[in-house]
């Protein structure tokens, strides 16, 4: 077993792992925060997107042990007190979402994405989502909706 | 799939890391991005990870003389972004931007993806077509690998299993792109060609046409002899052993490979 210390969603935690367990697993099943979802489980589909430190990560592609020091937020952590997260506003606004088990990768990447870039072109938004999959055919909605909480400063 | 288990350790230094390597089976981890699938597949079942990804003195770009030198661990995003590389070397982040997806670049770094040396891997078509300088560092301390000797094999470098990359080293070029075609968005490259204008030569590189990166020496001979960019890609196929699997046939490689050489020197 390996000892952690880590922030999620500006909590701090201090955990034993064993170095094999995935950033996923270990956020789902010893902390309990189980909006983020496990797809593909080959580090295709991006229902499992986190961010460290800030940037978009695919969490079951990821080793709990490689987080240690640094700041996790999941789906969890994004909504203040004063509400959705913006873009978590405009998924909900713009109807971004069918099943919606996607749903919580690609408001992640979108995040990751408008930190990067605030005002992003819609091809710009398409291609940073390239790592996010969607069955139920909602990337029309989910363009858009990115688009928006861009336009409202997310 | 979780992998099997091992023991970590994590290197305080290159030094370290190198002291760590001597264990049983041990193996690097950078990123992650190309060796955690292969650990939870169990392709791989190294006793012990040494987790080089905190060596954050190894995460720059800077000019050296005539040369840029990368510090292994600098990550595909940095890649994208860099100032130097965009005006010296755009060739590296034009590949960088099409490995994988953004959050695979927020964690892959150009020394694992390299010493990963996946035969469909981007960056080191771009590396061998440059001819880069690959230095690594061991027991014995430090040596420098030319490109054209690091791609021993599928997934096989020069590395000796105590040696990590820390720096590749690449010539300023005049100008340079990466052309790309996999089946989906986010896929391994299917055929991916280099191609760039050093020192007023033309060098071109070929992912996925062979067991490692290939060089299509053919094609820089003729362009060398002042053929068109047509005539010359035409020689694309040679020397080259392209795999049939489930994204394309060898065939349908075969004449890909063709076209998008064409094409890259049209862009050159």
């Amino acid at each position: 077993m390996t000892r952690i210390s880590l922030t999620v969603n500006g909590e701090s935690h201090e955990a034993e792992v064993e170095p094999r367990t995935l950033l996923v697993y270990f956020l789902r099943e010893q902390l309990g925060l189980k909006g983020t979802n496990v797809g593909c489980d080959t580090s295709s589909c991006g229902a499992c997107t986190v961010l460290v430190d800030g940037e978009s990560v695919k969490s079951c592609n990821q080793l709990a042990v490689q987080a240690d020091g640094c700041e996790v937020t999941t789906i969890e952590g994004l909504a203040g007190g004063g509400g959705l997260h913006p873009v978590q506003q405009a998924f909900h606004e713009k109807h971004a979402l069918q099943c919606g088990y996607c749903t919580p990768g690609f408001v992640m990447a979108s995040v990751s994405l408008l930190t990067e870039n605030p005002n992003p072109s819609e091809e710009e938004i398409r291609q940073a989502l390239e790592g996010n999959l969607c069955r139920c055919t909602g990337y029309h909605n989910i363009v858009e909706a990115v688009q928006a909480a861009a336009r409202a400063g997310a | 799939m979780i992998p099997a288990p091992f023991e970590y350790e994590r290197a305080g230094s290159v030094d370290h890391a190198v002291e760590l390597l001597a264990g049983d089976d041990a193996k690097l981890l950078a990123g992650g991005q190309s060796l955690i699938p292969v650990l939870r597949l169990r392709f791989a079942r190294p006793a012990t990870l040494v987790d080089v990804g905190r060596l954050d003195d190894l995460r720059y770009v800077r000019e050296d003389g005539d040369r840029i030198a990368i510090g292994a661990l600098t990550r595909h995003a940095e890649l994208v972004r860099d100032p130097v590389l965009a005006r010296h070397c755009a060739v590296i982040p034009h590949a960088a931007a099409h490995i994988g997806d953004p959050q695979v670049r927020h964690r892959g770094t150009i020394g694992g993806s390299v010493a990963h040396a996946d035969p469909a891997g981007d960056l080191g078509t771009v590396l061998l077509t440059l001819d880069a300088e690959l230095v690594a560092r061991g027991p014995g301390g430090e040596r420098t690998i030319p490109a054209s000797e690091f791609f021993t094999g599928p997934f096989q470098t020069a590395l000796a299993s105590q040696e990590m990359l820390t720096e590749i080293r690449v010539p300023a070029v005049e100008a340079g792109t990466y052309l790309k075609l996999a089946r989906r968005s986010a896929d391994w490259a299917t055929v991916g060609v280099a191609a760039a204008r050093v020192d007023g030569r033309v060098q071109v590189g070929l992912t996925s046409m062979g067991m490692t990166p290939l060089r299509a020496r053919g094609v820089e001979e003729s362009l060398a002899g002042g053929a068109s960019a047509a005539d010359a890609a035409a020689r694309t196929g040679e020397g080259t052993d392209p795999p049939g699997d489930v994204s394309a046939s060898s065939e349908y490689r075969a004449h890909l490979a063709g076209v998008l050489v064409r094409r890259a020197l049209e862009q050159l």
